[in-house]
């Protein structure tokens, strides 16, 4: 029940005693102060981290291969790996429940010229599920499909600075692009939010490719992303499983590192998690200890109050007041200092973070903040931190024997 | 109106115990004025807190308007202090940082009356004492007397049926002092019971009965009669 003159008692009581109000609010509003920032600066490290990450999948697995260090069944050390079409459809047939999708990819330097421009690109020949991987935007017309692998075409997927250098202010889609002597179709215009390097690529349909780079089925390596339902853990597990089965199929050493090489995106999500993870508890450890602090703070100013209030308790007692009423007035003076001065804290720590978060990007620290849902919490933290604190000493006030506290001495 | 009988106290000091009380017996009519008198240590205090339940007693009978007070919990010995008792006291005990009015309107609060109500009866008790342009005044812009009278106000505000005061003029200079018993004297003129403890005999006789105590036990219960303080100011 919402008690008008319950209010009126107390903001009667905090205003004829500024000084000490303010006094026992700075703590608290300090503790919250210090944890905002805090999370703040958290938050904009993991900024940082997922920013660097891009929108690359993050569950994406790339196998090389390379030459053997050991000699192993018969074979010579340094013999060359070479994967193949059926590579990519055993590892697709063997381990199909765990892949989401799987892309084989033929990488070339190309020099690529329009009429009169002319400049040296990255060309990717790659499987239509690439596009979901790379996570690439197609800007205009149409990314690499099925029927151009099946059709070996040549056809061409430009990178949007690649459209820019090339076409200028021509529309591409249509036109016909050299790429070191042969011209393919362009058939879409593709953008990449991970920046210029990954908007400087040409893509073609890997068929294409095998044929024209020497008529054979060879692939330079597989990229393919595991189901995004797997833990962490399976994840690592999983990619140690693909580079055992590729071993045993290419007769490769158990304890060869060359040979076949697995780069497993989870291993960096593990350890990034990890840190951030680390670096969250760490906040939460500081700041809880700081608003225990302040907690205290303010429960040993408000045992003050009551001593110094003994009196008045004694007389309103005397008066006919209940212990209920006493607790009430004691407790509900806590949870309002604590929940104003926590949430001044809370504003201030929220403007530095806004002031200061721009000139801050320098130290990895990107667009730091606190969530809606951390303030809400906080709030909530806050009035229990209130009660807390005025918990003991309003027990203490509520036990006051009037008798004693009216003692004329 | 208050009977009690065989009422005992006593206080625990360190290892030894300090008998205050040893068997009272008190029966208060209602319209009464009694001034319990005594030198200190004779156990007067201690009556008028049990009697003011403000405290306990260890065993004894105590009936107040036909209501036997026993087994108090803090609770319940608050509603009977809101209902039943007015508490006069020697240092006035008011609450510094209210104004006359709020103090005299804070029993009222405790009775859960409205606000407006509150302020209403406030004003009609402090209009009684003489103060009504002093309502909005804190207690230390007045004077001893004036801080009395708020306190006597503050009593009658609940309309008690008895009211207890510990040496109200125990702090007052005498033209002060008999200025409170002629108004006290009023109000018992209109029918309020009046319990008081003193130990100056000039204030025991403007009382209609004097009760001496000494070391815990009624020597001498008189009807006396009662001097007016008004012939002395």
């Amino acid at each position: 029940m919402f008690d008008i003159d319950l209010w009126r008692e107390i903001f009667q009581s905090i205003n004829k005693n500024r000084t000490r109000s303010l006094l026992s609010g700075f703590t608290v509003a300090f503790a919250i102060l210090l944890f905002t920032i805090l999370f703040g600066i958290a938050n904009g490290l993991e900024n940082t981290f997922k920013e660097a990450f891009g929108t690359d999948a993050n569950n994406s697995i790339v196998i090389f291969p390379g030459r053997t260090t050991k000699a192993h069944k018969g074979l010579q050390a340094g013999r060359r790996i070479q994967f193949k079409n059926e590579d990519h459809d055993f590892v697709l047939d063997k381990f199909g429940d765990k892949v989401q999708y799987i892309t084989s990819k033929v990488n070339r330097n190309v020099v690529a010229s329009f009429k009169n421009e002319k400049n040296s690109y990255q060309l990717r020949a790659v499987h239509p599920e690439y596009m979901f991987i790379e996570n690439n935007k197609v800007r205009e017309g149409r990314y690499i499909n099925q029927n151009d692998l099946k059709h070996k075409t040549k056809v061409a997927v430009i990178g949007r600075i690649v459209n820019d250098q090339l076409f200028r202010k021509v529309d591409a889609v249509g036109k016909y692009i050299n790429l070191s002597g042969i011209p393919y179709k362009v058939v879409g215009v593709f953008t990449d939010d991970e920046g210029d390097n990954e908007e400087r690529v040409i893509y073609i349909p890997i068929t294409t490719a095998q044929q024209v780079y020497g008529n054979n089925d060879f692939i330079d390596f597989m990229h393919l992303t595991y189901n995004p339902e797997m833990n962490n853990d399976q994840a690592l597990s999983f990619g140690t499983l693909i580079t055992k089965s590729l071993k045993e199929r290419f007769s490769v050493a158990r304890s060869d590192q060359r040979a076949i090489r697995v780069h497993n995106m989870a291993q960096g999500t593990k350890q990034v998690d990890m840190l951030t993870s680390g670096l969250t508890l760490i906040i939460l450890v500081i700041g809880f200890g700081t608003l225990i602090a302040g907690i205290v703070g303010v429960s040993n100013i408000m045992i003050f109050i009551v001593k110094e209030r003994t009196k008045e308790i004694g007389i309103r007692k005397a008066l006919g007041a209940s212990p209920k009423s006493i607790v009430s007035i004691i407790l509900v003076e806590s949870v309002l200092i604590t929940a104003i001065a926590g949430y001044v804290g809370l504003l201030i720590g929220v403007g530095v973070l806004e002031w200061v978060g721009p000139s801050l990007k320098d130290y990895f620290i990107t667009d730091p903040g606190v969530s809606n849902r951390l303030v809400i919490g906080a709030t909530i933290t806050l009035i229990l931190a209130g009660a807390i604190a005025g918990y003991l000493p309003a027990k203490k006030a509520s036990k006051i024997k009037p008798i004693i506290a009216l003692r004329n001495d | 109106m208050l009977k009690i009988s065989a009422l005992h106290k006593s206080y625990r000091i360190g290892e030894t115990s300090l008998h205050v009380l040893k068997g009272i017996d008190l029966s208060v009519e209602a319209g009464e004025m009694v001034a319990i008198m005594g030198s200190s240590g004779s156990g007067k205090s201690t009556l008028l807190n049990i009697i003011g339940m403000l405290d306990v007693a260890d065993s004894g009978e105590y009936i107040l308007d036909g209501l036997p007070i026993d087994n108090l919990t803090e609770k319940k010995a608050a509603v009977y202090r809101n209902k039943f008792l007015g508490f006069i006291f020697q240092s006035f005990n008011l609450i510094n940082y209210k104004n006359a009015l709020e103090n005299v309107a804070l029993p009222l609060y405790y009775q859960g009356l409205k606000r407006k109500k509150r302020q209403e009866l406030g004003m009609f008790y402090l209009e009684k004492v003489g103060l009504a342009d002093w309502a909005h005044h804190l207690p230390k812009e007045l004077s001893g007397g004036q801080k009395q009278r708020v306190a006597i106000a503050r009593a009658l505000a609940a309309n008690p049926k008895l009211l207890l005061a510990d040496e109200p003029t125990g702090a007052l200079d005498t033209t002060t002092s008999y200025e409170i018993m002629e108004f006290i004297q009023q109000l018992n003129d209109e029918g309020k019971t009046i319990l008081m403890v003193t130990h100056e005999r000039d204030i025991a006789n403007m009382c209609k009965r004097i009760v001496r105590l000494r070391d815990g036990v009624i020597m001498e219960d008189k009807i006396v009669t009662q001097v007016r303080a008004g012939q002395h100011v």
